[in-house]
């Protein structure tokens, strides 16, 4: 056997390998851009390792598992801003034009104590300041200094009833004019009670800017970007979001993203 | 080994070795999901990485400063537009491909080009979707092979080299060189070099720094961020694992070829395969 002749040459099989790789690169993709749309059963299929995903993180990562804090050294730049960067909305405009002085944060929705809050009485509550690294789904990272108060006291003064499951945050954002729905965001109590969960005021030393969610963003650290909506307005507890929205539970779910948004 | 060759041998009877079987029902299972599950995260993590085609070294991603180690964009010239892929600091033009592509009146600014891509045009939430359904599918299939080759000493018995086989490593490198193979009832050296660089390295490193890149999955087991240098580190290091996983499968495929397509690819369904002749024969081989 060793004797007989190879009658496959290198040249001929490495010509012959690059033709097929290209023909393949030629054919394209397209095959499977059903599974882009919404109503395709193999994409329902497909996103339930989502599912999985955010099963098996709650079982492996402790409730209180704290997003790593960086030194003030590691802030090398500013935190780049993404997504809705200056609202437009009648309403935003009016708060911006008075520096958010008639600004107030509504608590709603499954909760024992309706109320508001001005920006004045979340300043005077006590902060939190973290130094986090904030993933945003495209893939980039930005390290920041976010100081807030924790969810976690807002949601003690309401008095969360027994049948709340997720918090709902109420956005003044419209990220797309040409399709017109407010950014809206939901977690659930576990995020919602993390210690690093806060409604941020501040960045970097400095008054929240507008480019990043002013006058009030939540942080959710162990999270990606969408999952911090900025300009909140609103916070509802609810037993399940299906009735805002497109009942995905979130302006970019709505639009095909993962709720849970942890990985 | 061509076709042409092969059909030579089954004229000439006696020139045939035995024909043994060489690959359990869960090795062959177990190979082919794993052929369609870096199918589908191969696009669909192109389709991700589109999203943001820029690597970087460290933990975060430099806008204020540069610690890009890859970059694919596009640029506006006196000539119009280009695509443009930075390696380490090297600049090269790659319109067409890297950066800009598609057909000539419709250029559109991206990394990969839309053939290699899942889906087709950007879609960074489907993208995602189809990437983390065939990670677990790889993950739990690689568990799976794991344990049972585990207790049927596929481990133990194909892939671990012995020392015979070190010994060998120079003529094994030779032989392959020439494109002069051995077909016998194991592995080669430089095959179970291969298979275990897969097993034991590239997998395990790519599950891995996909882990890394989870905000959630950091908060739990955060000296997986340290390990690899920083989140943005290991996006690169994944992108890397990626890469030579691609090149593994260009070889293999011309390894396949080159040895007997239709002899290998036998032995990966239905388990049997032609070995050379003068393989000593031992009990259930068939002829």
């Amino acid at each position: 056997m060793s004797q007989s002749k190879i009658l496959l040459s290198r040249r001929n099989l490495l010509s012959a390998g690059a033709a097929g790789v290209s023909s393949l690169v030629l054919a394209g993709c397209d095959t499977f851009d059903f599974l882009g749309e919404g109503e395709s059963k193999t994409r329902s299929v497909l996103e339930k390792a989502n599912d999985l995903t955010y099963r098996a993180q709650r079982l492996l990562i402790r409730n209180g598992a704290l997003a790593t804090e960086y030194s003030e050294s590691e802030i090398r730049q500013g935190q780049r801003p993404n997504g809705s960067t200056d609202p437009q909305t009648a309403e935003y405009l009016a708060l911006k034009g008075n520096s958010f002085a008639d600004y107030r944060l509504s608590i709603t929705g499954l909760i024992e104590r309706p109320r508001s809050y001005s920006l004045a009485e979340l300043r005077n509550m006590p902060s939190r300041t973290q130094i986090t690294r904030h993933d945003c789904v495209e893939g980039w990272s930005c390290i920041a200094k976010w100081t807030g108060t924790q969810l976690s006291r807002i949601l003690d003064e309401a008095g969360v009833k027994p049948n709340a499951r997720f918090v709902v945050f109420h956005c003044y954002d419209i990220y797309d004019e040409s399709d017109p729905a407010a950014y809206y965001e939901s977690c659930d109590l576990i995020d919602a009670r993390h210690p690093q969960t806060i409604l941020a005021y501040g960045l970097n030393g400095q008054s929240l800017p507008v480019a990043n969610g002013a006058p009030i963003r939540v942080r959710i650290e162990r999270a990606l970007g969408y999952k911090q909506p900025k300009y909140v307005h609103t916070i509802e507890l609810a037993d399940s979001f299906s009735r805002f929205g497109l009942g995905k539970g979130g302006y970019w779910e709505d639009r095909g993203y993962d709720w849970y948004a942890g990985i | 080994m061509s076709i042409a060759r092969e059909n030579a041998q089954s004229v000439d009877a006696p020139a045939l070795g035995p024909l043994i079987y060489r690959q359990s029902v869960v090795t062959r299972i177990t190979h082919w999901m794993w052929a369609v599950c870096l199918f589908f995260l191969l696009l669909s993590g192109l389709q991700i990485f589109n999203a943001h085609p820029a690597l970087y070294i460290g933990n975060e991603s430099g806008f204020g400063y540069d610690n890009a180690v890859l970059s694919m964009r596009a640029v506006d010239t006196p000539q119009g537009p280009q695509g443009r892929t930075n390696i380490l600091g090297h600049d090269f033009n790659t319109t067409g491909v890297f950066g800009l592509s598609g057909r000539a009146d419709n250029l559109k600014v991206r990394g990969f080009p839309s053939a290699l891509t899942i889906p087709s045009y950007r879609d960074l939430g489907t993208g995602r979707v189809v990437h983390f359904f065939f990670a677990w599918l790889l993950v739990i299939t690689l568990f799976v092979w794991l344990l049972a080759s585990f207790f049927n000493g596929h481990l133990r018995r194909d892939l671990a080299p012995t020392g015979k086989d070190l010994q060998n490593f120079p003529r094994d490198v030779a032989d392959h060189a020439r494109f002069r193979f051995h077909h016998g009832r194991s592995y080669n050296v430089l095959q179970k070099l291969a298979y275990c660089g897969v097993f034991f390295i590239l997998f395990p490193l790519i599950i891995a720094t996909g882990l890394t890149m989870s905000p959630g999955f950091d908060a739990g087991f955060p000296w997986l961020v340290e390990l690899f240098g920083g989140r943005q580190s290991a996006r690169t290091l994944h992108f890397l694992a990626m890469f030579l996983l691609v090149s593994f499968f260009v070889i293999h495929i011309l390894m396949v070829l080159a040895a007997g397509p239709l002899n290998e690819l036998r032995s990966m369904i239905t388990g049997w395969y032609r070995a050379s002749p003068g393989t000593p024969e031992i009990e259930g081989d068939r002829q």
